[in-house]
């Protein structure tokens, strides 16, 4: 027996108490989803100024007016997803070979130094965002004068040290065994990762493209200090834009807001198993 | 034969070695570069009066006008009582939902751990667009309608610098508690059964168990939380940045939000340097005196 009781004398107690449970969760559930039911539902609106009109938390109907109205707000909206797209993708494909290859070099290699240099990547963890934004501003768009260009939005987060310490938290489960027998065999460092340890990292793998590609997709601050030009920007910056342009445009804010979440959506429905077990991976032992 | 093999195993080491190196190459230019000199690049801009075609020294003067800024201090209240009326209740609020999950089967967890999660994959700008309308101080507002159901008048909610502290408090308490909730489960999940069978044999209810079996046993999962949650409420300023502004009179303006604008909407870097350096002060004595109030047992 657990830390519930599930011995009751009358079954009906025990099915008023998993009752009693799951109504709790269920309005907790409620709660928590509620804004992106609002903002799905409400998408659906005319593109009226809001004012004369009410929300209700229920579809009165459907119509596409809106997202229309959201496309033909900047001849660059498409622009924005595809940048988003660009960049997510690219920085994913980057942190999962470069983040793969250091987190095995840490875990499994012994090296000068390896230890120490861990132990610094881990702790400039602890450093906040803020202290390292003004500088790295500088250095993009006044010493690199890289303003406005992919390799602005996706240099600094090539290889994220999270990311290698996923790595090297998983690889750590990948018993020594395996990588002494080949190497006695003669497989050299490279052959060794690319046919042995890469085949055994896939669920690592996976849960570092899926997180990377959504934190990638999803920030907001970055792209909005190093973009100045609307065909640059990403989807967030772009809704963000869209929103000061149009601050009584109610559903198609919404709709924006639709259109710059849906993508994570239909990623986090197809792929839940991997964005739930990434959360596990990075807290053990934090 | 017998002298050959030692300098070869030798050789081998030394190979591995310098793979070693190849294999964290990319990422130590990318960290030296992006973090590792962008925090030494802080530390010199904050003694600085930052032009971009030659700054000047001035020595401490950031930090000192800093302190005497009664903004500055102004936004570390703010942050401090977000963060004590935030990262609290959301780990108690995850705990107890991870245990109602417990006595389900694995399908119905992670139907709930997943429904929980969602709203973390949604973009920040996105929720708070919405939160923005649910927020709106019209009659018409979700929330107003909501609260007129229990006679309370309209509430300005961002607007009245009475309420827009409590409304992104709020907003924090009803987003995604996923991660925290994922995390407590595991934990749970991880407690031997015969800890409660003992429990049972001794008569304890399910209340004792919870005190004396449970809540020992989260102690760690909990101390992690609660330093991730201080220190990424500390930095938090999105929400103020894209809902309020930093407004009513400064009634929002987190010491994040104070740095940006002083960075990005005055150009002060020197100013906003200093400051980052002593929120990251701040952030770092925090995690330590957690460490040592809650953690004495806790091994890591």
């Amino acid at each position: 027996m657990g830390l519930f009781n599930n011995n009751f004398k009358n079954k009906w107690q025990l099915f008023t108490r998993n009752g009693l449970i799951i109504a709790f969760l269920l309005l907790f559930a409620a709660a928590t989803i509620f804004p992106i039911y609002f903002m799905i539902i409400s998408s659906f609106g005319d593109p009226v100024e809001a004012g004369a009109m009410s929300y209700s938390i229920l579809p009165s109907k459907i119509s596409f007016e809106s997202y229309k109205f959201f496309f033909d707000f900047s001849p660059h909206t498409y622009s924005w997803l595809l940048n988003s797209l660009i960049v997510a993708a690219v920085t994913m494909v980057s942190n999962v070979f470069f983040a793969t290859l250091a987190g095995y070099a840490f875990s499994k290699i012994d090296f000068k130094g390896s230890k120490v240099l861990f132990a610094v990547l881990l702790g400039s963890m602890m450093i906040p965002y803020q202290v390292t934004q003004v500088p790295l501003y500088i250095l993009i768009v006044n010493i690199f004068d890289l303003q406005n260009t992919y390799t602005a939005l996706i240099a600094p987060s090539l290889v994220t040290v999270y990311n290698i310490f996923l790595v090297k938290q998983f690889m750590s489960n990948i018993p020594k065994e395996i990588i002494e027998a080949s190497k006695m065999e003669g497989c050299s460092q490279p052959k060794l990762f690319f046919y042995i340890i890469l085949p055994l990292s896939k669920t690592v793998m996976a849960v570092m493209a899926i997180l990377t590609f959504m934190e990638s997709w999803n920030t907001f601050f970055w792209p909005f200090l190093v973009t100045n030009t609307m065909d640059m920007q990403t989807i967030q910056v772009g809704l963000k834009n869209f929103r000061f342009a149009n601050t009584t445009y109610f559903a198609p804010m919404m709709a924006g807001a639709t259109i710059s979440a849906v993508p994570m959506f239909i990623l986090f429905f197809s792929l839940q198993r991997y964005f739930l077990e990434g959360v596990t991976v990075g807290a053990v032992k934090g | 034969m017998n002298q050959t093999l030692p300098t070869k195993r030798r050789l081998k080491i030394k190979g591995d070695s310098v793979w070693g190196y190849a294999f964290i190459a990319t990422a130590l230019v990318v960290f030296s570069l992006f973090t590792a000199y962008p925090v030494i690049s802080a530390f010199i801009i904050s003694l600085q009066e930052y032009r971009p075609l030659g700054s000047t020294y001035v020595g401490l003067e950031n930090f000192k006008e800093s302190f005497a800024s009664e903004l500055f201090w102004k936004a570390i209240k703010n942050t401090a009582v977000y963060t004590i009326l935030t990262v609290p209740v959301n780990i108690f609020l995850a705990f107890i939902v991870s245990i109602f999950i417990l006595p389900f089967k694995k399908r119905t967890q992670t139907v709930f751990k997943a429904v929980y999660y969602l709203p973390a994959v949604a973009s920040g700008v996105a929720l708070a667009v919405v939160w923005l309308w649910i927020f709106d101080p019209l009659q018409s507002g979700i929330f107003n309608q909501l609260i007129s159901l229990f006679g309370i008048s309209n509430q300005n909610w961002l607007g009245s610098s009475s309420t827009s502290m409590f409304s992104l408090v709020l907003m924090s308490w009803l987003s995604s508690h996923g991660t925290s909730i994922i995390i407590f489960v595991a934990a749970l999940l991880g407690i031997d059964k015969s800890y409660y069978e003992a429990a049972d044999i001794d008569g304890a209810n399910f209340f004792q168990k919870l005190w004396f079996i449970v809540i020992p046993f989260l102690k760690p999962t909990t101390l992690f939380l609660l330093v991730t949650g201080v220190i990424g409420s500390f930095q938090v300023f999105q929400n103020a940045y894209l809902m309020t502004g930093g407004g009513p009179d400064h009634a929002t303006t987190m010491v994040g939000l104070l740095i940006f604008n002083n960075a990005f909407t005055y150009f002060e870097f020197g100013q906003a340097a200093a400051q980052s350096l002593v929120l990251a002060l701040i952030i770092a004595i925090i995690s330590f005196i957690q460490f040592k109030f809650f953690g004495n047992d806790v091994e890591y």
